[in-house]
């Protein structure tokens, strides 16, 4: 494929608002994860919380998309000069021209939660408040970015379970090259809810302290929420900066909510990537796994790096830092990827304490500094459903 | 050139049992008759399987099931496109009922299976597929945003796309605030070259101005309200074997307009 180049991106996150509060965070070793402390939360788990989204309804004119999901989008425009950039953007293709993709589990979900406790004892009716186009529904957090941002182009939700954002930049990048828009606005958010915290604490996939990924006596997750957006343009002659390379898509074919053993469908996601991208893995200077913390998950992930790679790349996983925030993983790792790049930085895993023996992938613990061509991240999610990014530095 | 070749039909509905029937009816050579029940039955899965999953997952199995069935191709070789406005109610009504006040207790089954790519995950296992997949939403304009998905995978990657689109009845509370008045599911499988038993040449452009898609005016009106459903005026061209320009609804104060060609 033509490499896409990712003009602009910006990130909400646990670790802070914006691109530069995150390398900061990353620079300095400093995890995100907290004891829960969201109401009615299951117990004896840590959780990654974008701070301040209690007091910060959505903007007046969009107040029927007010839920927690899409006060967590609006932060994620407001950071970085993202909104501006894509107001640039909008004058030079036109508001119908620029996409807008946004990758999300839950979406709204919450809101729907808080409806379901305030039902009406009599009738089971839900409040009036709740709104399900405008919160419950999937395509609100991608309806709600179109009109915040004032584009009329081509926009869809995408909902893969925790590798939506990722599916997103693969979506767009298709788009423009069937033509269907010039530039597009990739992203992803994904909130804190009961439904995914009791779902995966019922998995037995929670973590009882931060997440370890490949740390031996990984346990589980911890969940997170986030939202990234990224503006993709085709290239023009002389750009400069960080460009998506390729990207690889594939199934598992093999559980709804358990990794095939031997990583089969990362493999194939990852090999999709690089031969798009039209590179050698020997190219690929780190590789940002999708490395949850369950037992499962990075023991699969790993073996499929270790087939494509060797033991010759440097992995890690920042989900120790942010934890796993399911839909928005994919773009809040892309934009880290993007800041690796950029700054030469290999973050190593956070909260490890031993390696996992079983391991022959070279995991990264200690921060490595040093020139990047080219990073990979991977994500995977439920229904088998992997999704790799590779994204390179312009000359 | 963003035309894509229709090669095969699924559907399933109350009234539109399967492609066969539905074409007579769309094509006027057979009245509607609501008594005909759908029966979804996703003959891919293995038997422990295809009791236990959802009831979305089992429409939108059999739908995609037609449309591969006869088409020539293996399963394991077309890429999902899943497109459905709000998944599978029943789950969100159950997890949301579930959290709504202690113990708080979720079944696992019914989590891993509320991910809106719960139809291609199932998909993939009983077809043995290793091939990517995508599912989306786009409220009411869900078929047209999944169409535009398949036609970018066929027209970017030379896919062979099957684009399945489903749409049923939320339970109660829920319906009052979004009401699907009856159960849609659809398959279609679309190519960039026509093959020898292509249905139609589908050229789909996004168009200015806010137009809805315009039911056909034989099929009771309670179809309309189903988002996977618009896709009907695109197979009634289909089953009219006509040229037509079929406009769809679509996002952000635009339509999406499909010239549907006959190949002969």
């Amino acid at each position: 494929m033509s490499p896409l180049v990712i003009s602009h991106c910006a990130t909400a996150n646990p670790l802070g608002l914006g691109r530069a509060a995150t390398l900061e965070a990353l620079v300095e070793r400093r995890g995100a994860l907290r004891p829960v402390d969201f109401e009615g939360a299951p117990p004896d788990t840590w959780i990654g919380r974008v701070a301040g989204l209690e007091e910060q309804p959505v903007a007046a004119r969009l107040s029927e998309f007010d839920c927690r999901n899409n006060r967590l989008a609006q932060l994620g425009l407001r950071q970085d000069g993202f909104e501006q950039a894509v107001a640039q953007a909008r004058a030079r293709y036109g508001a119908e021209r620029v996409a807008v993709i946004v990758g999300t589990s839950t979406s709204g979900i919450e809101h729907c939660e808080r409806a379901f406790r305030e039902r009406d004892a009599h009738t089971g009716r839900l409040p009036p408040w709740f709104r399900e186009r405008h919160s419950l529904s999937l395509f609100s957090v991608a309806d709600f970015v179109q009109r915040y941002l004032g584009l009329e182009g081509p926009a869809a939700t995408i909902s893969t379970a925790c590798s939506s954002s990722a599916k997103a930049f693969a979506s767009a990048a298709r788009m423009l090259q069937a033509g269907f828009a010039d530039a597009a606005v990739v992203g992803g958010v994904d909130s804190l809810c009961l439904t995914t915290l009791y779902g995966f604490g019922s998995l037995e996939l929670l973590s009882r302290e931060p997440c370890r990924p490949c740390d031996a006596a990984r346990d589980g997750i911890s969940i997170g929420e986030a939202a990234g957006f990224a503006l993709l343009e085709r290239l023009a002659p002389g750009t400069a900066g960080v460009a998506l390379a390729g990207y690889g898509e594939s199934s598992d074919g093999h559980h709804l909510s358990s990794p095939e053993p031997e990583g089969e469908g990362a493999l194939l996601a990852m090999r999709d990537a690089l031969g798009r991208a039209g590179i050698a893995p020997a190219d690929v200077d780190y590789v940002n796994m999708h490395g949850t913390g369950t037992p499962a998950n990075d023991r699969s992930e790993e073996r499929a790096i270790v087939r494509l790679f060797g033991d010759a790349v440097a992995c890690s996983s920042t989900k120790g830092w942010t934890g796993h925030t399911l839909g928005a993983a994919g773009i809040t790792e892309a934009v880290i990827c993007v800041l690796c790049l950029e700054e030469g930085l290999v973050p190593g895993c956070l909260n490890v304490r031993r390696i996992d023996p079983v391991f022959s992938a070279r995991v990264v613990v200690e921060p490595e500094s040093r020139h990047l061509r080219y990073v990979m991240s991977n994500s995977i999610g439920f229904g088998g459903s992997n999704c790799s990014l590779l994204f390179g530095r312009l000359a | 050139m963003s035309a894509v070749y229709l090669e095969s039909v699924g559907v399933l509905a109350a009234g539109l049992p399967d492609w066969p029937t539905a074409r007579r009816v769309l094509s006027g050579a057979q009245a509607f008759d609501a008594a005909i029940t759908a029966q979804p039955n996703p003959l891919l899965l293995p038997q422990n399987e295809r009791r236990r999953v959802p009831k979305l997952v089992r429409w939108a199995i059999a739908a995609a099931q037609e449309a591969m069935s006869g088409a020539g191709r293996a399963a394991a070789d077309v890429t999902m496109v899943f497109t459905s406005s709000s998944g599978d109610g029943e789950i969100v009504h159950k997890l949301c009922e579930a959290v709504a006040a202690p113990p708080r207790e979720v079944s696992p089954t019914l989590f891993h299976n509320s991910v809106h790519n719960a139809a291609p995950g199932y998909w993939s296992i009983g077809a043995g597929s290793r091939q990517g997949s995508v599912a989306l939403s786009g409220h009411d304009a869900s078929f047209a945003v999944g169409l535009l998905e398949a036609a970018s995978l066929v027209l970017a990657e030379q896919a062979c796309v099957l684009l399945v689109a489903c749409d049923l009845p939320y339970p109660d509370p829920l319906s009052a605030q979004r009401a699907i008045e009856a159960s849609f599911g659809v398959a279609v499988l679309l190519t960039h070259a026509p093959g020898t038993g292509a249905l139609g040449r589908w050229e789909i452009s996004i168009e200015s101005g806010a137009e809805s898609t315009r039911f056909p005016g034989t099929l009771p009106r309670t179809l309309a309200s189903n988002p996977a459903a618009h896709a009907l005026p695109l197979l009634a061209a289909v089953a009219c074997d006509a040229a037509a320009t079929v406009p769809l609804t679509y996002v952000g104060g635009r339509h999406v307009a499909v010239e549907v060609r006959p190949c002969r």
